[in-house]
């Protein structure tokens, strides 16, 4: 018998009709809300972008089959509920498109093993398995991790073909530099360390505008914004998400950003590239509402929603780096258990406090 | 430097002399403690742990020369609201429990000497001499005293025979 | 509206209808069995106690058992006969375990008792029609089965202002209140006025949920005359016809978690037991049959049955047409909440609303995972209770930490269950605790009981020796007394 099913030992307990949910069925809905972006990201970033998702897919899927079967568990039914393959995918969606392979490799082992794995498998980790390997990714491995490209479209003439993906995949190539561009976060804040204000950074080439359309360099959920705001909103009209968690965060980033753009906009960016640019949105849609590492209840999800956006905005405006999400997520995943017991729902016959209601008379 | 070491000389002494403000001031009633423990146990002082009856086993539970799983008649549900009691944790997965017991006469065995009647400390055995004797179930806490006593083993403990009104759904198997 | 005056909105779940078209076939009685099966204990509260002996012959509807105590009911037998076993059967229950019950072999006559049929109950004091009612023996017909006399009375303590009457039956696949709302409208309202009179209410509330447009018009019309009943039609929802929650509904009142419906002025009853109440006073009839719902897909023919209290199963089905698919799990109440019974040779009873037959395709079991923290069952619970967390306190034994969590407030309705995409039974982990919780409390009440005695033992003991104590210094004196007077006699004559 498998360690890990709940046998109905002795007789059947009621209710004795099943629901529709399902673990699996849940997955692939989230990961179909995900394809548009995705492709789209394909698309801009060509055939190393291509390799790199499909390697980190690929080592989440494996490590987690490897740890189940350390664990002497049966795989099929595990490795087939798809949390494995979103895992990697939402990590594949917050990497540099031309990443190495090995980032993929130790971000799939960092995500699986140390995010979720050895905190008893799913249902049971406390922090995002994504977010875990993208910050112990960034702080471990700085450079590769913040070497952006500039969006070039795979059938355009500059695009790397398949054998030449694979060399600059594999490191026998290196990135050519006329490539390289800097992410619209990471500009604004390497201007401003040079003191040039956010008015000047941005004139020109470099204007947030053209985030909207994904020409700015950035990750792959950050290049697609819009499609992942649209896979969002499909999520939440099929009943995957409520709105209570992307709505906060959103709030949480745009409510500093309107008051700092209003107050200084020489040092404060406005509200569309807070939005538009680093992981908001996919932050805001995909990975603050992982349903093992966000509370429970309403109320909790808007105080933890509302937490993530604003702590990205003070990491990006005052932090040491450009990009804060990956951060405030795994800062307000601690905080998770906390939120929960602080915010139980009323019980039927009894007050906000827990005593049963007095009749009056 | 010099500055350090005093300032943390003097923070040692004062957050010790706190503690030991506090150590005598919190103190527990050692007797108070012990006689919670004892109002826990069973309360028939049948001997099966080793101690002078369960206030025997209480005073030993509290200076820990006994295990909180000392009391069979207890069972798990006493150790583990023992051990609640304690602040200790400790793992009752293995401890063998199969439920409360009872002495049960099998009648045909008995002979009506009226030993084991003698010795139930809750007076649950009724039956004068030379007739069958009975065990009142639900005076008997399964102390095993009577069993020892019988000189032809004609007490033996049974469980407690479950009804339709006492049974409990059994927890789901998980991993 | 205040936001923290009204319950959550979004409680409950809807789980397909499966009614029809059971609900849609005509009422069919069941032919008297040769044998029946009568259990003692069909009801909350103590068993009934026997007067029958072995071999007597009893008339439909004598009273062969009588209620022990204050919450207890009596029992009648369902058809005349001859009383051939008082033992041990297999209980309509999950465990399987045995419980009492007469066994009557019919002989086929259905000779009714004498019955004294009260004519014009409204000049009858409430608390000569409660004993009325206790006499018969009707309990709730809904599944709970709690005496109805004992909540009529209430209504002569508490101030009751509001009747309400439950027609929502909100499980799946169960129609046999939808059928007798259909077919026998005036007798539910007869039953309600009767209940009106009985506790003092000023106005009935009838509930009936939108799936039912045909009871809901047939009792209209059949209320129309008295406009102190309103026939409320209430939204299909699970669970509807919990108290609570129909209480909360209709007459928009929060019954505090340590009080009953009757705190609050509110008094809720089956329309069954409407109709049963009926029954009671206007025949003088006790309660030995009822309708109930036989249905799944594996019946070959599924209706709603008018069945004798103490039918087989296994004869109720035969009779119906068998099964036209093997069953893979037989089921006594709805799907939600109801209990799987380990076979069909077990009786009906006063609270079986319904028999369900499922295949293995229908039940769908498929095996529990983790917890995944959707937070799916938060939502649908109709108390407001986190049953991920009470589950997780129950995995890790800590009775307690659930109990905290609002354990004693859980209605075991099964929403939570019915939503886990991970397929937990959440709802065994529940009525586990609160078995565990019970047999703890049990346990400490008879610890305390056999200390008692220990002690009383050891006085005993000590009695009885300072007795023999005192007794043998009073023979010792008495000894010494008839010596020295004995002495002195000899003295005085010697000298």
């Amino acid at each position: 018998m498998s360690q890990l099913s709940i046998a109905r030992a002795a007789p059947a307990a009621a209710p004795h009709v099943p629901g529709k949910a399902s673990v699996s069925r849940t997955m692939f809905l989230v990961q179909a809300t995900l394809v548009p972006a995705t492709f789209y990201g394909f698309w801009l970033y060509g055939w190393p972008a291509i390799f790199l998702f499909l390697l980190t897919v690929g080592s989440c899927v494996f490590w987690e089959a490897a740890c189940i079967r350390m664990a002497g568990r049966l795989t099929k039914p595990q490795l087939t509920d798809g949390s494995a393959i979103l895992t990697g995918w939402l990590l594949a969606l917050t990497l540099p498109p031309w990443a190495p392979w090995w980032v993929a490799v130790v971000g799939g082992l960092l995500a699986i093993v140390f995010g979720k794995q050895v905190f008893g498998g799913i249902g049971q980790n406390l922090f995002n398995p994504a977010m875990v390997a993208r910050v112990a990714l960034l702080v471990s491995f700085p450079v590769p991790l913040t070497l952006w490209v500039m969006p070039t479209p795979i059938t355009a003439a500059g695009a790397p073909g398949f054998i030449e993906s694979i060399h600059l995949i594999t490191g026998t190539v290196a990135i050519p530099d006329a490539v390289t561009s800097a992410s619209l976060l990471g500009h604004a804040k390497t201007e401003l360390n040079r003191g040039i204000d956010l008015v000047h950074a941005f004139a020109g080439d470099h204007a947030p505008v053209i985030s909207w359309i994904g020409a700015r360099a950035g990750s792959l959920g950050e290049s697609a914004s819009f499609l992942i705001a649209a896979g969002g909103l499909a999520m939440f009209f099929l009943g995957i998400i409520s709105w209570h968690i992307p709505v906060a965060m959103l709030l949480g980033v745009v409510i500093p950003a309107a008051i700092g753009h209003a107050v200084n906009p020489a040092r404060y960016l406005d509200i569309s590239a807070h939005l538009l640019s680093g992981g908001v949105m996919l932050g805001a849609f995909y990975i603050a509402t992982d349903y093992v590492t966000s509370p429970s209840t309403d109320k909790g999800k808007l105080i933890f929603g509302f937490g993530c956006g604003f702590i990205t905005y003070v990491i990006r405006t005052w932090g040491g780096y450009p990009e804060g999400v990956a951060f405030a997520v795994v800062l307000m995943n601690s905080l998770t258990p906390v939120i929960d017991r602080l915010t139980k729902p009323r019980i039927l016959g009894r007050d906000k406090r827990g005593r049963p209601l007095q009749i009056k008379d | 430097m010099i500055i350090a070491v005093a300032s943390l000389t003097l923070l040692s002494l004062i957050l010790g002399l706190i503690l030991g403000f506090a150590d005598r001031a919190f103190a527990v009633e050692g007797n108070a403690f012990v006689g919670e423990i004892e109002a826990m146990m069973p309360g028939s002082n049948c001997g099966q742990c080793g101690f002078p009856g369960c206030s025997g086993a209480a005073n030993a539970i509290v200076d820990g020369s006994a295990d909180v799983t000392c009391c069979p008649p207890g069972g798990k549900a006493l150790a583990a609201a023992l051990a609640a009691k304690m602040g200790i944790t400790i793992d009752l997965t293995q401890l063998k429990d199969d439920g409360p017991k009872i002495a049960v006469v099998a009648e045909e065995i008995c002979i009506g000497c009226a030993r084991c009647a003698k010795v139930c400390p809750t007076d649950a055995i009724i039956g004068a001499a030379k007739q069958i004797h009975n065990v009142l179930r639900e005076a008997c806490t399964g102390c095993n005293s009577c069993v020892e006593k019988c000189p032809t083993e004609a007490l033996t403990l049974k469980p407690l025979p479950i009804t339709v009104q006492h049974w409990v759904w059994p927890k789901p198997l998980a991993a | 509206m205040g936001f923290m005056d009204f319950f959550k909105s979004s409680w409950g779940v809807h789980p397909d209808d499966h009614k029809r078209p059971a609900a849609d076939a005509a009422a069919r009685r069941v032919p008297v069995p040769p044998r029946v099966y009568i259990p003692f204990s069909q009801h909350v509260g103590a068993p009934a106690r026997p007067r029958v002996v072995v071999g007597q012959h009893v008339l439909k509807g004598e009273c062969i058992a009588e209620a022990q105590g204050n919450i207890s009911a009596p029992i009648h037998a369902s058809t005349s006969g001859k009383v051939t076993a008082i033992g041990e059967i297999t209980a309509p229950h999950p465990s399987g375990l045995p419980i009492l019950a007469v066994t009557i072999d019919s002989d086929g006559d259905e000779r009714w008792i004498g019955t004294e049929p009260i004519h014009d109950p409204f000049s009858l004091a409430p608390a000569d029609l409660a004993r009325k009612v206790a006499e018969a023996g009707v309990v709730g017909l809904g599944g709970a089965t709690f005496p109805s006399a004992v909540k009529l009375a209430l209504g002569l303590r508490s101030k009751i202002t509001q009747l309400i009457i439950n027609g929502s039956e909100c499980e799946p696949y169960l129609s046999c209140d939808d059928r007798l709302m259909r077919d026998s409208p005036e007798g539910i309202i007869g039953g309600i006025r009767i209940m009106l009179h009985a506790t003092g209410a000023n106005e009935a509330l009838v509930g009936i949920e939108d799936n039912k447009p045909e009871a809901i018009a047939a009792m209209r019309k059949a209320a129309a005359p008295y406009s102190e009943i309103r026939i409320c039609p209430v939204p299909a929802r699970y669970p509807m016809g919990s108290d609570r929650q129909l209480i909360l509904e209709l007459a928009g009142k929060e019954v505090p978690s340590d009080a009953r419906a009757a705190d609050v002025g509110v008094i809720v009853h089956n329309v069954g037991t409407a109709f049963a109440t009926r029954q009671a006073i206007y025949e003088g009839r006790p309660l030995v049959s009822r309708l109930m719902t036989l249905n799944g897909d594996a019946m070959a023919n599924p209706g709603n049955y008018e069945v004798l209290v103490g039918t087989m199963v296994s004869d109720l089905i035969a009779f119906s047409g068998g099964y036209k698919s093997p069953a893979a799990r037989l089921i006594m109440g709805g799907p939600m909440m109801g209990s799987v019974i380990p076979h069909a040779h077990v009786p009906v009873v006063k609270g079986t609303a319904g028999i369900l037959a499922f295949t293995a395709a229908e039940l769908a079991e498929e095996e529990a995972r983790n917890c995944i923290r959707c937070g799916s069952c938060i939502r649908a619970c109709p108390m407001g209770l986190l049953p991920l967390e009470m589950a997780n306190n129950i995995r890790a034994d800590k009775l307690d930490g659930a109990e905290q969590l609002g354990l004693g407030d859980c209605i075991s309705c099964g929403c939570c269950s019915y939503v886990c995409p991970s397929r937990i039974p959440l709802v065994q982990y529940f009525t586990h605790a609160k078995g565990q919780l019970w047999a703890q409390e049990r346990g400490k009440l008879r610890n305390e009981s056999t200390k008692k005695l220990a002690i009383r033992r050891t006085e005993r003991i000590e009695r009885e020796a300072r007795e023999k104590a005192e007794a043998a210094a009073k023979r010792k004196a008495d000894k010494a007394a008839a010596a020295a007077a004995a002495a002195a006699k000899k003295e005085t004559t010697g000298a």
